[in-house]
């Protein structure tokens, strides 16, 4: 049976979800910091973290955004096939739902509509929008307003055959201590591995959104995010990067098949902000 | 070592300053990030001059989200100053004497810091709901078609920054990931 839905309650559905995830830290990222505070042995550092809590205590309580930088928002559709859309055109919907999302829940706005001219939008928009069509008849929606602190700071790299797994794990690692503080750790690393040079960047957005610390369902994957968690921890860059062994919360690597040739290689960092809300409608 | 500071900087207090400092600072902050470096740059190198007197002063590389009704500013945390580098040197020789922010700074930055006896400090990346609540005021003073990037002036009352690079050029970050 075909659903029928509006692209009204989609936009305001958006709308909603850009406030909330701006606003309110997943309880997934807030454990992983409460564990990363448990564990800090530097005193700074644990002043950091403590700093970070109470941050989210606030933005929480008094309806101030968590970080000032409230992102450009990050919407994933996974639209079931059985859908229908109406009442207007989706792409429009979903950033009429990023408009009112950032400037009812005061947002900052911080989006140019050229990359080189630099005119800001003045509303947030346009929205980053990555659809997939599933079976079924549901719609469900992500929105990951993204900080560009740590944007900035991710890496692609078209690594050889050759380079094998161990030539990931050093990109990777080499990748957050470039960043060093810049990107505002403790990071999340969303890597992507394998595809083609878009398709490792995408898995490495999505693996961004996964619930934190969840650990890979492939055993050598799930082997890999363990070690080199320990790896960046070692690295001792630590909270706001003043040293520290909260380098990074998790290690979240999503795999594809790829071409005989090539070993593609994304890293997307994000820093403890890790902002992402979901709904199914 | 913990320390409270008035603002604008002394060039005693900047003297006394050490990489690894915990600072509370007290007083006016200015408020520039990319689009207001480049239009000062701008101005400076068609020959005119800035929209407020820089020499002696502090900026925070900061762009607020909008404040709520009642308050004085929205989340207010610091933004990566890495990205201000180019324009820093000329900056900092017109006399600024203290930056806040969050990331490394390149030689350039670092030399002219210590050429003109300047800090730079940062504030905990992230932290902006928290860092709202030591903003006590905030003014438009320039470029207020840049929204949340014109420059502002702030004052601040014990706000927490860390000392990252002091005036003799020692670098916190530098220490320690060599
Ligand atoms: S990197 Fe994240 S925490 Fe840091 S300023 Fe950007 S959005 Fe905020």
């Amino acid at each position: 049976m075909i659903r029928e839905i509006s692209v009204k309650t989609l936009a305001e559905a958006v709308c909603e979800l850009c406030i909330q995830a701006n606003h309110f830290l997943s309880p997934d990222m807030r454990n992983a910091l409460a564990r990363a505070a448990g564990q800090e042995t530097s005193p700074l550092a644990s002043r950091i973290l403590g700093q970070l809590e109470e941050n989210l205590q606030i933005a929480a309580e008094e309806s101030i955004p968590i970080c000032q930088d409230t992102g450009m928002a990050v919407v994933f559709l996974k639209i079931g096939q059985d859908v229908h859309f109406f009442d207007g055109d989706l792409t429009e919907a979903v950033n009429d739902g990023v408009r009112r999302g950032y400037t009812e829940g005061f947002l900052r706005k911080s989006v140019v509509g050229d990359p080189l001219l630099r005119q800001n939008t003045g509303d947030n928009t346009p929205a980053i929008l990555h659809c997939s069509i599933v079976p079924g008849n549901q719609v469900e929606i992500t929105v990951a307003p993204k900080g560009f602190g740590s944007e900035n700071m991710s890496r692609i790299f078209m690594l050889k055959p050759a380079d094998g797994t161990e030539g990931v794990k050093e990109a990777i690692v080499q990748t957050v201590a470039e960043a060093g503080p810049n990107a505002c750790p403790p990071l999340v690393v969303g890597v992507g591995i394998g595809g083609t040079f878009e398709k490792a960047a995408l898995l490495a957005k999505e693996a961004l959104t996964r619930e934190t610390g969840a650990p890979s369902e492939l055993p050598h994957v799930c082997a890999l995010e363990a070690e080199l968690l320990e790896r960046i921890n070692a690295l001792q860059i630590g909270p706001a990067g003043l040293g520290g062994n909260a380098t990074a919360l998790a290690v979240h690597i999503n795999t594809y098949a790829t071409h005989i040739a090539g070993l593609p290689l994304a890293v997307n960092l994000c820093c403890h902000v890790n902002r992402h809300a979901s709904r199914v409608l | 070592m913990e320390k409270h500071i008035r603002l604008p900087l002394t060039q005693e207090d900047i003297g006394g300053l050490r990489a690894g400092d915990y600072v509370y600072l007290t007083g006016e902050l200015y408020t520039a990030r990319d689009a207001a470096h480049k239009r000062m740059a701008e101005t400076l190198c068609a020959g005119g001059t800035l929209p407020f007197e820089i020499a002696g002063q502090t900026i925070y590389y900061m762009g607020p989200s909008p404040a709520r009704q009642g308050h004085v500013i929205g989340s207010a945390g610091p933004t990566t100053a890495s990205r201000m580098d180019k324009y820093t040197p000329r900056l900092l020789d017109l006399g600024m004497k203290g930056m806040v922010g969050k990331g490394r700074r390149s030689p350039e930055v670092i030399a002219a810091m210590r050429r003109n006896q300047a800090v730079y400090f940062a504030a905990v990346g992230g932290a902006g709901a928290l860092l709202s609540k030591c903003i006590k005021k905030a003014e438009t003073v320039a470029y207020e078609d840049l929204g949340t990037e014109a420059v502002r002036r702030l004052v601040v009352e014990e706000f927490p920054v860390i000392v990252v690079i002091d005036a003799e050029g020692t670098d916190l970050y530098g220490n320690l990931s060599g």
